[in-house]
């Protein structure tokens, strides 16, 4: 049946029918979709893992054991799992294994925008490149069995606008089903114990099926040769195809479909049947360098950015330079120059906001970390002041301690980046001693990828109940006694305990405990405030905390001139942040509300 | 493509149903047996940021964006986005556009200006476009949070795309539950849209 699907949810349909029985990943824009879609899915095990790395250890487990698997991630993941990336090409396994590894062009909601393809020539490990939807659905199933026939995993690399688009595509009604009998555990140290001995057979193992797999790649069906004018041919992959070919839709294509290994002998026959060769390639120049290595004069990078994501438009001026289409009239209107911008910000009843506000107040340095609350960093909260990636808050802070600074320094890390790799820092905290106050933010599930569940959240990512993390015994077992629960809503006991934690000399941990403001539980309790116009002396305080719920009002102050304050009741969720800020008490608490009976 | 594509910038502030507007536009393209694509960015938190999705129908679709000045439609759900948007609009394109506004956090801090209502007509006075109250009419329509809906009523009066069709795109994108509320915000968009929308033209 013809659907209009996500990328991620076609690759999701794609393994289910390639009969992925195990698939594991941690939440990252733009691949966060993929599992939950699979998780609905019969006949397939799916997890949320603590990390990327444990993902696809766990990935490569069920692989050894003779089952198709697959871990997902963002393409930063990668970084965390590639330890097991490296080790998983040379042993391969006994049934199909597939890395789903999402790149974010543009860094719409990332710290950077690797170009993951150099990882997939780095570990030898076969790419594809799906370019809508229907592609995502087939390449799956073509990654298992490329996996298996050639003993070694493979990626699909997607990009933000492949996981993040919907195109047209057809499920595939039934799935490839495997034996139900487990099979026995496959017994061979020489593959599967990669001490250096062991590993140095491999390793030339691995280079012949790479070899074996490059030639092979000239009949594959994924890598197509589109006849059109032979004045230039074009070099492209991915979403990139679908730029270039709506702008140069007469030119001869060559569509990569496998981007590692290249399929050079098809690319070379392809390079002399055109006149003019051009590479249209999103980030770096992988296939131009592939290219022009292999002798093939091509041009790429010269003609088309290196940095961001590419567009339709950045397609077109590129062949506008290179002559091969006339330069567009400019369009009829300009974008409106110098309106307000409204960037992302801490939602209404975010109860990060508490934490920040107190932060700021404090006037300490904070080292921060992967999460919804990295927006602590933006006026007028300004609270957050180093921010690398997943983890790295608390060993920064550590480091800024050891090297000494005039100011106070804190790490702020979520519950879920907590459990992701903050552990091991801050068991480098008590090991090392600094009096390092790590306060972790404990909104109770992943929030900034869309409400994953976690080990700390009580519950699997197919709903089954599950043990849930005490942070605080967590904290005491790895040797620090200062270890205090506070609700973030609640700014006088916020600001008194990370007062008493910063005067300390030895470390301590603040487990700021309250739901996400966005948790289906916590919208049902709602309940927008008002502000006391006869009160309020538009003195623009309870507007520091940055709140979107915080409008100006249409009556001005007589005094100053200055609007008041006013709550939009369609965002405010009644968090009280606000209230307890207001100097005069003209923001009304919950309470009187219910007193005053709605004023 | 054919002569029959259609591109829809689709704009509002996190929270508001953006997405889900976009959606129903998307649905709406493959129940008429168009060619599909739709794109959008999920960013970082969920409420209070500019959210855009495009979506285009055709016979045939390659790129899943198209570009600024190529839009024959921008449906914005708050004021200030459908200035931020009008750019994407094709000369003869038009935009329908709820008078509600959000002020940014900006606005509120007293660092830069909501635009004036005086200066709102001025960016529209060359543009073909369509103030809709939507949010008061999803208000007396009973659910403020079908403010979305009530801009594809207008949108589905603007298209001639028949109630059958936006029942059917609207079923498959929308809870059951609240299936009524939305029916009844996409009779109140249809309605402004023939009562008001012609003094437009």
């Amino acid at each position: 049946m013809k659907r209009l699907m996500q990328g991620n949810q076609a690759v999701a349909h794609g393994a289910w029918a390639a009969g992925v029985r195990v698939a594991a990943g941690y939440p990252g824009t733009p691949s966060t979709e993929i599992l939950e879609h699979l998780a609905g899915m019969p006949g397939v095990y799916t997890e949320w893992s603590p990390n990327e790395k444990i993902a696809l250890d766990v990935a490569i487990g069920a692989a050894y054991a003779g089952q198709r698997a697959m871990a997902v991630m963002k393409h930063v993941g990668l970084n965390v799992a590639a330890d097991s990336f490296f080790y998983a090409a040379l042993t391969g396994m006994q049934a199909g294994l597939v890395v789903v590894v999402a790149d974010d062009p543009g860094m719409y909601s990332s710290q950077g925008e690797q170009d993951s393809r150099r990882y997939a020539k780095f570990a030898r490990v076969p790419c594809l490149e799906p370019s809508d939807s229907q592609e995502c659905l087939d390449m799956m199933q073509l990654a298992f069995q490329l996996s298996e026939d050639y003993d070694v995993p493979v990626m699909v690399r997607l990009v933000t606008r492949i996981s993040h688009s919907h195109s047209v595509a057809v499920a595939v009604p039934d799935r490839l089903e495997q034996g139900s009998e487990p099979p026995p555990f496959p017994i061979n140290t020489s593959k599967y114990v990669m001490v250096p001995a062991n590993a140095r057979h491999r390793h030339p193992v691995l280079e012949a099926t790479v070899s074996r797999l490059e030639a092979a790649a000239n009949q594959l069906e994924v890598n197509q040769h589109i006849a059109g004018s032979c004045r230039v041919g074009i070099v492209t992959s991915g979403v990139a195809y679908q730029y270039v070919r709506e702008v140069l839709p007469d030119a001869s294509y060559f569509k990569v479909g496998m981007c590692y290994p290249l399929p050079m002998e098809a690319l070379r026959r392809f390079a002399a049947s055109v006149e003019r060769l051009v590479v249209v390639e999103e980030l770096d120049p992988v296939l131009e360098e592939a290219l022009q290595q292999a002798g093939i004069a091509c041009e790429g990078k010269s003609l088309f950015p290196l940095v961001g994501e590419l567009s339709p438009e950045l397609v077109r001026a590129g062949l506008v330079r290179a002559g091969l289409l006339p330069a567009k009239p400019q369009p009829a209107m300009q974008a409106i120059p110098d309106l307000p911008q409204r960037p992302p910000v801490l939602c209404p009843g975010c109860p990060h906001r508490g934490i920040f506000t107190i932060l700021h107040k404090l006037k300490v340095i904070v080292n921060g970390d992967i999460g919804c609350y990295t927006l602590g960093y933006t006026e007028p909260l300004a609270a957050l002041h180093t921010m690398g990636c997943m983890g790295a808050s608390i060993g920064v802070a550590h480091g800024v301690l050891k090297a000494g600074v005039a100011e106070q320094n804190v790490a702020v890390i979520g519950d879920s980046t907590f459990m992701h790799s903050g552990m091991p820092a801050l068991l480098n905290v008590v090991y090392n001693r600094t009096p390092l106050l790590t306060i972790i933010l404990d909104n109770r599930t992943t929030a900034m990828t869309g409400h994953q569940d976690n080990p700390g959240s009580g519950k699997t990512l197919q709903g089954l109940p599950a043990h849930e993390l005490d942070f605080k015994s967590l904290v005491r077992a790895m040797g620090i006694d200062e270890v205090y629960t506070i609700d973030p809503y609640k700014l006088e006991e916020t600001e008194s305990i990370l007062r008493h934690c910063l005067a300390l000399d030895e470390p301590s941990v603040v487990i700021a405990r309250h739901g996400c403001a966005l948790l289906p539980e916590n919208r049902r309790n709602y309940r927008p405030l008002k502000v006391d116009a006869e009160k309020c002396i538009a003195c623009g305080i309870c507007r520091r905390i940055s709140c979107p719920a915080l409008a100006l009002s249409s009556e001005l102050y007589p005094k100053t001139g200055r609007a008041k304050t006013r709550i939009d009741p369609l965002l405010c969720a009644g968090c009280e942040i606000c209230a307890q800020v207001c100097p005069t008490h003209a923001i009304l608490f919950r309470r009187q509300l219910d007193e005053q009976g709605g004023l | 493509m054919g002569d029959l594509t259609r591109n829809f910038y689709v704009v509002g502030v996190g929270g508001q149903g953006t997405l889900l507007a976009a959606d129903v536009i998307a649905t709406l393209g493959m129940l008429q047996g168009l060619d599909v694509k739709k794109s959008e960015i999920h960013g970082m938190a969920q409420r209070g940021g500019s959210v855009s999705s495009q979506v285009r129908w055709g016979s045939q679709v390659f790129s899943p964006v198209f570009v600024a000045g190529e839009a024959d439609c921008v449906i914005a759900l708050e004021q200030l986005e459908a200035l931020r948007s009008l750019h994407w609009l094709k000369p003869g394109g038009i935009a329908l556009i709820s008078d509600y506004r959000i002020n940014p956090v900006a606005v509120t801090m007293g660092r830069a200006q909501y635009p004036s209502n005086d200066a709102v007509s001025g960016y529209l006075a060359d543009v073909h476009s369509i103030s809709v109250p939507a949010m008061q009419l999803a208000i007396q329509a009973g659910e403020s949070r079908t403010n979305n809906v009530v801009m594809l009523g207008v949108l589905a009066a603007q298209y001639g795309l028949n109630d059958a069709l936006i029942r059917q795109a609207l079923e498959l994108s929308v809870p059951e539950r609240f299936l009524e509320a939305n029916l009844r915000a996409l009779q109140a968009g249809r309605a402004y849209y023939q009562e008001r929308g012609q003094d437009a033209h």
